[in-house]
């Protein structure tokens, strides 16, 4: 059995969502792994392999503690043109299964604008969530994007 | 000293490249739309073996898979004798590039313009009104279907991957590659059976040859990469060689996993961070799976195929070229059948390290990105490839520039420039 978010858990589902845009698109990316639960998955993957069931991910984090190794990957490990991105996720949907669990879809949207660029299109896809509710708020359990083209403009440095 | 940066047009300096100097490289090369158009007619027109597919991803009669040779769109695809062919993706009727999807079976391929069908050879088995309607129209009565089949290319396998040629190679694929790197070749293919992990992609904006550069030169593997260096996955201090075949055009980067040790090479790479950990090791938690000690593989095989062995993640790399200043990448991962769960999702976890998301392979295609934008706009400048010498030979050690020099001696040979 599964029911209709309540208003409450709709706008919850939202402001979970808008702080994951923030976090990243302000560059407070130690914020984004406490976003997720402990034991959590974290994929990116391009929509050819979903469709035939290939799991190669372009990140794929299976802890809490591997976002944070990501985080510090673009903090201080990894050399990359700076960068401006911005999330923008819009039309989520999402119901509630009998134990609580929260599966949840949204389409998202980032564009991307490097050093005297202009601003471009970056990544298009879906975002297919399990989320929980835990003490403090509502938390990813998993969160996988599926992008449109598998052809990503030089590097996905910055997590979608 | 050279001519100043950037003062002459690319038209002067043109074919301006003293035979003696392979180890200075000039910047026009990079840029040039008739260097490019040449690369495309002399090296992936040309009588070279190509990489396309890896015959895991086209097991059965009808599967298919759009592959690309430089820029030239192509369809590998599986007979039903058992056979892989591989025809161009270009009606032979008006040259729609009629196959659009990138993975797919079929029976035969239709063109939907005119609806001219194609079987799994590339042969023309249909064309509608051929004989025209009611003794009107139709195709001249001397239109022969044998002669108007799609442009079928030279193909040759070997241990699951498919290589192909526009061209008419002198050599069988093994003799292409030589002992050396076929042995490195088998080390990867021989005997085992692959399992396609699925691909990932990205348009790297610079020209081709920068990836070929970078992925011949161990040097900047311990400078650039904090990653690799960090974790010790390779490093200059380690036990190492660069090898390559007798032409130069092949080569590969040998590594062998050292002790985490602070040194006198550490001290001159300002990238090693020693207090430095991972919050979840499960990433690193290589498995050793080949015989002999190299825990690093890194072949380059001309004109456009890199096999990558980075500890468990295993892919092909293939280049194709999108003009003098883009390329695609594109990784397809793979595992073997007989992989344990837990040896899976190892090359899952490590896949973090490559593709367009890589801890390691990032770096990489940020710094072409950052080349081309210094090269392109400096035709008359140059390149300088002396570390380690101005010879082209194999060595044991990382400190040297020696397997670009190699592939920059058969580039011009091939290019006649
Ligand atoms: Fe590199």
């Amino acid at each position: 059995m599964t029911a209709a978010p309540s208003l409450e858990l709709r706008l919850a589902i939202e402001d979970l969502n808008s702080a994951y845009c923030a976090a990243l698109d302000d560059g407070r990316y130690e914020e984004w792994p406490e976003l997720f639960a402990e034991d959590c998955l974290y994929r990116i993957v391009p929509r050819d392999n979903y469709e035939r069931d290939l799991p190669i991910a372009l990140m794929h984090c299976e802890s809490k503690g591997m976002l944070k190794d990501r985080v510090i990957a673009v903090r201080q490990t990894a050399f990359y043109l700076p960068r401006f991105l911005r999330h923008i996720v819009s039309g989520i949907r999402s119901t509630v299964e009998a134990d609580g669990t929260i599966r949840s879809t949204a389409n998202y949207l980032v564009v991307q604008t490097l050093p005297e660029q202009p601003t471009e299109l970056f990544n298009s896809g879906r975002y297919l969530d399990v989320i929980l509710r835990e003490e403090g708020g509502l938390r990813f359990k998993e969160r996988l994007c599926v992008f449109d083209s598998i052809v990503v403009p030089n590097s996905l440095v910055v997590p979608i | 000293m050279g001519p100043l940066l950037g003062d002459k047009p690319p038209s002067e300096e043109r074919r301006h490249w003293p035979a003696d100097r392979t180890s200075r490289v000039p910047f026009w090369i990079y840029s040039d739309p008739e260097i490019y158009r040449l690369e495309q007619e002399r090296i992936f027109a040309g009588p070279s073996w190509s990489y396309v597919a890896l015959e895991a991803e086209i097991p059965r009669a009808g599967d298919f898979k759009r592959s690309d040779i430089g820029d030239k769109p192509v369809i590998v695809v599986r007979d039903e004798a058992g056979g892989v062919n591989v025809v161009a993706n270009r009606c032979a009727h008006r040259g729609v590039a009629f196959c659009q999807q990138a993975q797919g079976n079929v029976k035969e391929f239709l063109c939907p313009y005119h609806q001219w069908t194609y079987d799994l050879r590339g042969n023309l088995i249909g064309v509608p009104f051929r004989r025209g309607y009611r003794g009107q129209g139709g195709m001249p009565a001397d239109f022969a279907v044998e002669a108007n089949g799609l442009q079928k290319l030279r193909v040759a396998r070997r241990h699951g991957a498919v290589f192909a040629s526009f061209g008419e190679p002198e050599e069988s694929l093994e003799d292409y590659l030589g002992p050396l790197m076929l042995g490195y070749f088998d080390r990867v293919f021989a005997g085992r059976e692959l399992v396609p992990l699925g691909g990932m992609r990205q348009r790297i904006r610079s020209n081709w040859k920068l990836m070929a550069e970078n992925i011949k030169d161990p040097y900047h593997a311990s400078l650039l990469h904090v990653f690799l260096v960090t974790f010790g996955l390779f490093r200059l201090d380690q036990r190492s060689s660069v090898e390559m075949d007798e032409t130069g055009r092949h080569a590969v980067l040998v590594s062998r996993k050292g002790e985490q040790a602070v040194n006198d090479a550490t001290r001159q790479m300002r990238s090693f961070k020693p207090d430095f950990t991972l919050n979840d090791a499960r990433l690193l938690d290589p498995v050793r799976e080949f015989a002999g000690d190299a825990t690093v593989v890194m072949q380059t095989l001309w004109p456009n195929l890199i096999i990558q062995q980075q500890s468990n993640t295993l892919a092909m790399r293939q280049l194709v070229t999108r003009g003098p200043s883009a390329f695609d990448l594109v990784w397809t991962f793979f595992g073997y059948a007989d992989d344990t769960p837990e040896m899976r999702r190892r090359r899952l976890r490590q896949a973090n390290l490559m593709g367009p998301s890589g801890y390691v392979s990032i770096d990489d295609s940020e710094v072409m990105m950052a080349s081309q934008a210094g090269i392109s706009p400096y035709p008359g400048a140059e390149g300088l490839f002396e570390m380690g010498g101005r010879e082209a030979r194999s060595e044991d050690h990382m400190v040297t520039e020696g397997a670009i020099r190699g592939f920059y001696r058969h580039y011009r040979r091939v290019m006649g420039i």
